[in-house]
């Protein structure tokens, strides 16, 4: 009982930061907020896992190390060297998408409910926030103009993709760890090749100067 | 036997990236293209022979996409040793590893018989592609690489959590993710985490596809990428990524869940062939358009699944066509690119003229694409076209023939005003000629096409009636 009420404390956690992603205006709030809830994502695991093997234990150390120190350490460096603006540029401002992300939460636990689920899983709170998160990740990808706050956003995504891999985790933890690492790696791979020639060819990581494409 | 398969090319790939000079690193790729070929075909006619505990083999609808692929990367091989020698001052030194990743990585896709290794497979082939689509290294390059990469990413995501929901929809005391486990135990699955899971997997694997409205990276794709890449990712990823659809779409029947995917199938294919139809009027870049096209005949392919019986094996027959004559206007369209030194319809005129083989391959291939007689395409569209009438889908038919319609006229303007006339003097005059080892590779496969109108080869047939009669049966 107490490990549930943990978990979903947890769970809370990574919604109020989905909500504070979507209403920052600065880009290091946004990494370090994308940071923090890789962090908690990889505890989360720990406190699930009835049977802890040391799959399980790198999986989750991996986690940590990556999503909370590695890819915020890569994005600090591409907002260095690209000298970016510190500021988000949102094309929904950010009052609506906040509003936005709080109606998907909603209508996530809604859809959440009307969802089976096993009989352990049913005072978990993971659904929804698999769900809400997705679609902050969405929200971050499709109303951002920064090639980072992009990449962001396609963290976030994963991190709600993660976030359901829980309630297989033990069911079928080859799947769930392989689908975590293969996601982990393109993040890595998004994220540095992409900044990096960007970087060079246009000095901005502006995706509005990358509209010579459209009809 | 198919590890050899899937490790010959990952193996060819580690020989191009040591060898050291960028002149004969592309021969690699048609000896590659040429042993993949050879193994393929001994592959098919030995059956499935399941290796790896079951998590690879060849099931029918794979053994047809295998063939495609691998027929379809000995032609752009050898085109593509021809092209290298236009671009020595491009290095090739990531360009041909990759493209031998992509053939290894796609051949995983269609060999792989586990949910979860189609998911690696797929997502292995997006990032092996991304470096090609890179080649020409101009701004316009990054851009049309960066939207592939974050488009194709996310679909993938999505994928994977639909992949996860269908994990969980079968949740039960035997948990192996096999798809001929997953099709025994279907029947018990629960029916909503499955309904989810298959929009998920729908819109991520249809995102591979190009299928609208997923479909924005395409456009840019195909026209900054090099037109061998365009002609092996409009034919050979893109019929990876279908075949994974329809093995989630084979699920979703076997668990009784049939009709509520058929339709959201027809949906998606009528979508994508009504957006193809509207962006291909009036557009002025070829490249472009022929990613419009691509985008209309991922539509008609989820379409003849959608509409079941004789269209599966249309489907199937469809996805052959399409990508050899695909194969036809990327090349060809490439080097007409390379002798005007543009893409755009207003600087391209008299075609035939100047590479007079080049221009007549596209013109040929245009009226194969777009279904005239007596190319393949005409033949499974029409089968998916009587398909619909059978099933009393009168709407259906009679939609798809008038949007057919429109792409004809569309793209036939742009086409007949780029073959015909005659070059303007001044502008765009480059030192590119057709040669042989342009030119022959989109002649054989135009042939090809020729044949499939024709007469479909009797081993042929054999294959493409298992994979339907595969898909059909329940178990």
């Amino acid at each position: 009982m107490l490990k549930v009420s943990a978990i979903n404390l947890l769970l809370v956690g990574v919604l109020l930061l989905n909500l504070f992603m979507l209403g920052t205006s600065r880009i290091r709030a946004l990494i370090q907020a994308a940071a923090l809830q890789g962090v908690v994502l990889g505890v989360i695991p720990i406190l699930i896992g009835a049977h802890r093997d040391w799959n399980a234990g790198l999986i989750a150390i991996a986690t940590i190390v990556l999503k909370g120190s590695v890819i915020p350490q890569m994005l600090y460096r591409a907002l260095r060297d690209a000298q970016i603006k510190r500021e988000v540029e949102p094309l929904i401002g950010f009052v609506p998408t906040m509003l936005l992300g709080a109606l998907g939460t909603l209508l996530s636990v809604a859809f959440a409910s009307g969802l089976p689920l096993e009989p352990q899983h049913r005072e978990l709170l993971i659904v929804p926030a698999s769900f809400s998160t997705v679609l902050t990740g969405f929200l971050l990808l499709t109303t951002r103009i920064k090639a980072i706050t992009q990449a962001i956003g396609y963290l976030v995504l994963e991190n709600g993709i993660f976030i359901f891999g829980m309630l297989l985790v033990e069911a079928m933890p080859f799947l769930v760890e392989i689908g975590v690492l293969l996601d982990l790696f393109v993040g890595i791979f998004v994220v540095s090749i992409i900044i990096h020639h960007i970087n060079r060819e246009f000095a901005s990581l502006d995706t509005r100067r990358l509209t010579s494409l459209k009809e | 036997m198919l590890l050899v398969l899937i490790a010959l090319p990952v193996l060819a790939a580690g020989v191009a990236a040591v060898l050291p000079s960028d002149r004969v690193r592309p021969y690699v790729l048609p000896l590659a293209g040429a042993a993949h070929l050879a193994l393929t075909v001994e592959a098919i006619a030995a059956g499935r022979h399941p290796s790896l505990g079951g998590w690879l083999a060849l099931d029918p609808p794979g053994r047809v996409v295998l063939l495609l692929l691998s027929v379809l990367f000995a032609i752009c091989a050898v085109y593509a040793v021809g092209y290298l020698r236009y671009r020595r001052e491009l290095s090739n030194r990531v360009f041909v590893p990759c493209l031998l990743l992509f053939l290894g990585m796609t051949t995983l896709v269609v060999c792989s018989q586990h949910l979860g290794l189609m998911w690696v497979a797929v997502e292995a082939s997006t990032l092996a592609t991304a470096p090609l689509i890179y080649f020409n290294h101009t701004p316009r390059s990054i851009e049309a690489t960066w939207k592939y990469l974050l488009v194709g990413s996310v679909g993938i995501a999505l994928a994977l959590l639909g992949s996860l929901f269908l994990a969980y929809a079968s949740l039960g005391e035997d948990s192996s993710l096999l798809f001929g486990d997953l099709l025994g135990r279907a029947a018990h699955m629960n029916r909503s985490w499955l309904q989810v899971a298959f929009v998920l997997l729908l819109v991520g694997y249809g995102t591979k596809m190009g299928l609208a409205p997923m479909h924005s990276w395409k456009p840019d794709a195909y026209g900054e990428a090099p037109g061998v890449v365009g002609a092996l990712l409009a034919g050979g990823l893109t019929s990876c990524a279908f075949l994974a659809l329809v093995r989630v779409f084979h699920i979703c029947v076997a668990a009784g869940e049939g009709e509520y995917a058929a339709r959201l199938l027809v949906f998606f294919g009528l979508f994508s062939i009504a957006v193809a139809a509207v962006f291909m009027v009036g557009q002025r870049d070829f490249k472009r358009m022929l990613a419009y096209s691509s985008i209309e005949h991922m539509g008609i392919l989820v379409l003849g699944v959608g509409l079941g019986g004789l269209g599966v094996f249309a489907s199937f027959l469809h996805m052959v066509n399409n990508g050899l004559t695909k194969a036809v206007l990327f090349l060809a369209a490439a080097n007409i690119h390379r002798a005007f030194g543009s893409k755009s319809v207003d600087e391209v005129r008299g075609a035939m003229r100047r590479v007079p083989l080049s221009g007549t391959l596209f013109l040929l291939g245009f009226f194969a694409i777009t279904g005239s007689p007596p190319f393949g395409p005409f033949v499974s569209e029409f089968l998916i076209v009587s398909r619909a009438f059978a099933a009393d889908r009168f709407l259906v038919a009679g939609g798809v023939l008038l949007l057919l319609l429109v792409v004809f006229t569309g793209m036939g303007r742009t086409v007949l005003v780029m073959v015909q006339g005659a070059p303007s003097p001044e502008g765009g005059r480059t030192s590119y000629r057709d040669g042989l080892l342009t030119g022959l590779p989109a002649v054989f496969s135009l042939a090809l096409v020729l044949l499939l109108g024709l007469h479909i080869p009797a081993p042929l047939e054999a294959l493409l009636r298992d994979a339907a009669g595969f898909l059909g049966r329940m178990p």
